[in-house]
């Protein structure tokens, strides 16, 4: 029986996913053609969503941005056998798009049914989970720290040294946060994970839990996410089911049980402090660090906090060795990053490449330039705590130092691209603004900083440039002396927009000279 | 949406707080059932807890996605960050405003509801938005109006 592929994440499922899987089932049994229908995760490739595919012998071939409306004319063009339509793409892993990408992480991703436990082992599921039930503690960890994964939620610490740290740590209970509040704008590759392949970050935190001591895990995720919670939940209850979680994991009678917790519309919770007093059912306000989560985390437990990319990327490690996966990237970014290009952009999706990729490439090789079809201006990288890249910049490599070497951040990977017609000085004024709204209040920089940004930026909008100076040194209380990101970041996009685009403030080019 | 009415507060947080679970997670679970979470629950919850009827309080209102009314009949929820606004969600806004005669985040005295979200994770097909909590991807003016005529067709349905 040939088999039909519709994706059933949300990104397919908000451009109409159900009613055409619907659709190609009743248009199957009306003509009498025996069809399987596979609810798969998506391929990334979102501008093609939604993107059906068909089994045949040569491969999966897709049909995309596929409407209800097509499916009468898809059966009548014989889809079926993978034949020509207006909406045929060829066969799916020949598209340059995907073919050129260095899947590791996401290497099952939209291929499988996300939750099927046999499609998961099908494709090499659980060899990484088998590989850490044997592993020695102490160098288990040596070996991430070995392999250069850093933390991919954007502060890039090595999650290696942050597993040893709890792994060290002499307590009667430990546990494993994942952090899935996914909030900033142009980032959904947590998405992806938890909608298209929640078993691999089951396995990864797994993994964390056996390693470090930690018998309980937590996902925390966005409530802007009910589709993820969903199959993250239903893959969490197939997990326990088949023996990978509860009192004796796999039969080695080592234990982990996992819970998914859903957040409530706030920001800063994606600041792990924060997400912990959130977890324990408090306000999302920040901790002062010292102390670490390592050693004082969740109800002042020894806590590993890691992102779902992080721990998703784990199982590959663990499966591969640590030299397989530091062989990708450069300098000490190690391995690779899903990127997420999104925005005004023609070919926006999932693109994971090792390191070392330039922002052009990702632009223009695979986002095909703007979805305007008008020249691109700026580029924010790392999400709205991310500093706004000009043309000058597009050519740096992605690599965590050497973004910073500019005062730029890789962040969570994603980019938002914004063409010519886009006016970075409102862009800036949003970004004080957003962190008004989302401001935890607990320090005063932040709290009030974003509030005086908003205004302040407002008059110069108005044409009293000389308030730039206030500006700036606005900003620099804010970096200096702010808790947390929030507040200690936000000024990246408010000055880089002030560098690189002075003529949206209404200042001549001759300061865009004099700050660069 | 509003059926708090037809059961006592006390009856609510009974039916919905455990021991053992976070605030967070009883919230969710009063807001999933009743649409809302009423001003009268937050003395039960404070004992249900253990805690004061301040902290309570302050987790509800600490929080963008718990509401202290019931959410209007039509409610239209659209993403107003960075990836969304570089394909025109200001501009949306304003259309949205200009067809439904009502404000984004006004409160909640409207018939259709029209809410800022930051982000809903669909960045590569923006704008996007949420109408009575289903989600749509590369909504242009003219989509936006023919969804809309089918939510408020589906308000106006005898129940």
């Amino acid at each position: 029986m040939t088999r039909i592929f519709v994706p059933r994440d949300s990104s397919a499922l908000a451009l109409g996913a159900d009613a055409i899987a619907a659709a190609i089932v009743s248009e199957a049994s009306r003509r009498g053609m025996p069809v399987e229908l596979v609810r798969n995760g998506s391929r990334g490739l979102l501008y093609l969503e939604p993107l059906v595919e068909v089994e045949t012998p040569a491969g999966r071939v897709g049909y995309a941005n596929v409407e209800e409306t097509d499916v009468a004319s898809l059966f009548d063009a014989g889809f079926v056998e993978g034949k020509a339509h207006a909406r045929h793409v060829g066969i799916v892993d020949d598209i340059p798009y995907l073919k050129k990408q260095q899947r590791l992480t996401f290497a099952r991703i939209g291929i499988t049914d996300p939750l099927s436990i046999d499609d998961y082992l099908a494709y090499g599921g659980l060899e990484g989970l088998k590989k850490a039930l044997v592993a020695d503690g102490m160098a288990a960890c040596e070996a991430l720290i070995e392999s250069g994964l850093r933390g991919r939620g954007g502060a890039a610490f090595p999650a290696g040294i942050k597993w040893r740290t709890v792994l060290g740590a002499a307590a009667d209970q430990k546990y494993i946060v994942c952090n899935a509040d996914e909030g900033d704008s142009g980032t959904f590759s947590d998405r992806l994970v938890m909608e298209s392949d929640p078993f691999m970050l089951i396995e990864g935190m797994i993994i964390a839990g056996i390693i470090t001591g930690a018998t309980v895990g937590h996902v925390y995720v966005r409530s802007e996410y009910p589709h993820a919670i969903a199959t993250l939940e239903a893959a969490i209850v197939k997990a326990r089911a088949a023996g990978w979680l509860g009192d004796d994991v796999l039969g080695s009678a080592k234990r982990f049980e996992l819970f998914v917790a859903k957040g409530a519309g706030s920001y800063v919770c994606g600041e792990e402090t924060a997400m912990l007093e959130s977890l324990e059912g408090k306000r999302g306000v920040v901790r002062a660090k010292p102390p670490l989560p390592a050693l004082s985390g969740l109800h002042g437990k020894p806590t590993v906090i890691n992102n779902v990319i992080t721990l998703a990327t784990v199982p590959i490690i663990f499966a591969r060795g640590a030299a397989f996966y530091k062989d990708f990237g450069m300098g000490r970014s190690r391995g690779t990053l899903p990127f997420q290009i999104a925005g005004n952009v023609k070919q926006g999706g999932l693109v994971e490449l090792a390191f070392g990729v330039t922002l052009r490439e990702l632009l223009f090789d695979y986002g095909g330039g703007t979805a305007s079809g008008r020249p691109a201006r700026a580029v924010q990288v790392g999400g709205p705590l991310g500093t706004y890249l000009p043309e000058s910049q597009w050519d740096i490599p992605m690599d965590y130092e050497a973004y910073a070497a500019v005062g730029a951040v890789v962040g969570h990977g994603g980019l938002v691209v914004h063409d010519d017609t886009s006016n970075l000085a409102e862009l800036a004024q949003y970004a004080m603004h957003f962190c008004a709204i989302e401001s935890c209040g607990k320090c005063t920089p932040c709290r009030i900083g974003s509030i005086r940004g908003v205004e302040v930026i407002e008059r110069i909008r108005k044409g009293d440039t000389k308030q730039v100076e206030l500006l700036r040194d606005l900003c620099d209380t804010m970096v200096s002396g702010s808790l947390c990101a929030m507040g200690g970041m936000t000024p990246f996009p408010v000055l880089s927009a002030l560098d690189h685009f002075p003529e949206d403030f209404g200042l001549d080019t001759a300061s865009k000279a004099a700050a660069a | 949406m509003d059926n708090s009415t037809a059961i006592a507060p006390e009856q609510l947080v009974g039916r919905h707080a455990r021991p053992g679970m976070s605030l967070l997670a009883i919230l969710h679970a009063i807001q999933d059932d009743v649409g809302y979470l009423p001003e009268s629950v937050v003395a039960p919850l404070a004992k249900a807890t253990n805690l004061s009827r301040a902290e309570v309080h302050g987790v509800i209102t600490y929080y963008h996605h718990f509401r202290t009314h019931p959410a209007a009949p039509v409610t239209i929820e659209l993403c107003r960050a960075e990836a969304c606004r570089s394909m025109g969600t200001e501009a949306l806004a304003k259309h949205i405003e200009a067809r439904t005669g009502c404000r984004f985040d006004s409160g909640h005295e409207d018939a259709i509801g029209l809410e800022s979200v930051y982000c809903l994770g669909q960045c590569a097909l923006s704008p996007s938005m949420m109408i009575n909590g289903v989600l749509h991807a590369r909504v242009t003016s003219q989509k936006f109006d023919t969804l809309l005529a089918a939510a408020v067709a589906r308000m106006e349905e005898p129940a």
